[in-house]
């Protein structure tokens, strides 16, 4: 006899986050396992940056910057926050109310082991995405950077995603499994352009030019921009700033958005 | 005796329907408990309630004396629930595993592939299997953190007959190694096959509980109905077995617990009939028999 009552030592032995490493390890198999998922997301921006980068990808736009390094930093942008919004706030969305969640929420695993999962398979996702499309603009586009640049500017996509993964965590709770994609695809493929993240921003008519600082996607991409050098004329601080205010709006709007459909479905 | 599941003035209510209305229960740990109704009775709301997976309009759930609606305290419970589904992609072997790393004291997933008699479909990609398997893996799910209390909502009711004997083969193995089951049935023969004690409920409320052997007797009745061709049929409205009666024309229905004894007083009384049909009652029959019974008492 230990003397422990077996319910305090149940409770007291209680960690929210057991099962996260195979919870993690489930969700990614699941993303090898569907190639309709895992093409798209890591080709997109390779194809991307063949079309529109390779062919003048020596030219200089100005500041030592190449237009194949703006490029890559863009189109990894474009990587991330599709992973955000597609791989995390889609996948959150088709799965919310299915019988499979309802199971899951009458076992002890807590909620928040399934979103720290969730966003893990979207931020590795991401990764995987961003360093197939860095090491095909290394080996093919022949971009030489230093390796701290290539570092920073990952972390600096990565920061940059925040505001996206919060807006997918929104836009999944707002949405149903039907409405999320189009949700997804009306807000993103707009806002990806508007921002400059397809396009370079100078080539974008005035009215656009104007309106995209007020665009979380602008400010994840000169987040990008500036690591290389080619930012906008405000200071990085700035834009990382608009990063925190996009991130915490759409984060309460998630919340809202979570507590609404928490009391229709589990109220 | 240590009290497993408690139900305390549970009452909830959806908008203007009310799905559950003031009951109280408790279930001792190593019974098994069924409830038993017709569909939209309220059984579903009161497991929920039970699981946490929905808040009591008033009133409290308990399990093992603390309240469901914490993740924690969910750690002694393994579920069953209706229409799940399954995550796409993902294998047998693998949806176990991650079931039973929720628990702090799982089966072994080789154990629990046998138990649910699924270790040849292991390497199955789980969205592949048919209604009896997965069935089966829904099972093996809920049992694989060998729980203490097994909560089951319709667990038959998507198998044929023979899956369903075995399926309560399987459960009642597990009943037997001292475990408390709680589930939910439409069926009067699968509460009987599996319960010690069945709770009848109908519209929210509790209408009768027992063992299955006195339930039975109160909700175990058959419908008679037959045409009269020559004779009075009137008397057998009076036989103390005849628990309702009703004549249109020459169309005689009634309704009782022993069909034996009243058709060999219909033939001993010399009536000439025509088109007998003796047919098990409806739940819904025999809730209105119930319902009936209490409001005479």
């Amino acid at each position: 006899m230990t003397g422990l009552n077996p319910e305090n030592a149940n409770a007291r032995a209680y960690n929210p986050f057991k099962g996260l490493g195979f919870q993690l390890y489930c969700e990614l198999i699941r993303l090898l396992r569907n190639p309709g998922f895992l093409i798209p997301t890591v080709l997109f921006p390779i194809m991307f940056f063949t079309l529109f980068g390779l062919p003048n990808a020596k030219e200089n736009i100005g500041n030592g910057v190449t237009v194949g390094a703006y490029l890559l930093a863009s189109y990894g942008t474009y990587g991330m926050l599709s992973a955000a919004l597609f791989g995390f706030g889609v996948g959150i969305a088709a799965e919310r109310g299915l019988g499979w969640n309802r199971l899951t929420r009458a076992t002890p695993m807590h909620p928040i082991m399934y979103f720290s999962a969730k966003i893990l398979t979207a931020l590795l996702s991401g990764l995987v995405t961003l360093t197939a499309l860095f090491a095909f603009g290394i080996l093919v586009g022949h971009i030489s950077l230093p390796l701290e640049t290539w570092l920073l500017l990952t972390a600096r996509i990565m920061l940059g995603m925040m505001p996206f993964v919060a807006l997918g965590l929104f836009i999944g709770y707002l949405g149903n499994p039907q409405s999320a994609t189009p949700i997804t695809q009306l807000i993103f493929l707009p806002m990806s352009f508007a921002s400059g993240i397809f396009l370079p921003i100078k080539n974008l008519p005035q009215f656009v030019q104007d309106l995209a600082p007020y665009l979380p996607a602008y400010h994840s991409g000169q987040l990008a921009w500036h690591t290389l050098g080619a930012g906008d004329s405000a200071s990085l601080d700035s834009h990382i700033i608009w990063n925190l205010g996009f991130t915490v709006l759409f984060l309460a709007l998630a919340v809202w958005a979570y507590k609404r459909d928490e009391a229709k479905q589990y109220g | 005796m240590s009290l497993a599941v408690e139900l305390e003035n549970a009452s909830k209510s959806f908008g203007s329907v009310q799905a559950l209305r003031n009951v109280s229960l408790e279930v001792e740990a190593g019974e098994v408990v069924a409830f038993l109704g017709p569909n939209g009775a309220g059984k579903t709301t009161a497991i929920s309630i039970m699981l946490g997976l929905r808040s009591p309009t008033s009133g409290h759930a308990r399990i093992f004396g603390q309240n469901p609606r914490e993740p924690k305290n969910r750690a002694r419970i393994g579920v069953m629930l209706q229409e799940s589904g399954v995550p796409g992609l993902l294998k047998v072997r693998e949806l176990i595993r991650l079931f039973t790393q929720f628990y702090n004291a799982p089966l072994l997933v080789s154990k629990v592939l046998e138990m649910a008699n699924l270790t040849e479909k292991k390497d199955a990609i789980a969205s592949t299997l048919s209604g009896g398997q997965k069935q089966r893996l829904y099972f093996a799910l809920a049992i694989c953190g060998n729980p203490d209390v097994l909560f089951l909502d319709e667990p038959s009711v998507a198998l044929d007959v023979e899956s369903r004997r075995a399926f309560w083969q399987e459960i009642s193995g597990f009943a037997k190694t001292g475990k408390t089951v709680i589930l939910t049935t439409h069926y009067l023969e699968e509460a009987d096959a599996l319960a010690n004690r069945i709770i009848v409920i109908n519209k929210g409320e509790i209408v009768a509980q027992g063992s299955p052997a006195q339930i039975k007797s109160r909700v175990g009745g058959k419908n008679v109905s037959f045409k009269l061709e020559v004779g009075n049929a009137d008397a057998l409205e009076n036989l103390p077995n005849v628990q309702r009666f009703s004549k249109t024309g020459e169309s005689i229905n009634l309704y009782t617990l022993e069909p034996e004894k009243v058709l060999q007083e219909v033939f001993a009384s010399g009536l000439q009939i025509s088109n007998l049909s003796v047919a098990g009652a409806g739940l819904e029959e025999a809730f209105m028999e119930i319902t009936e019974q209490g409001a005479k008492q």
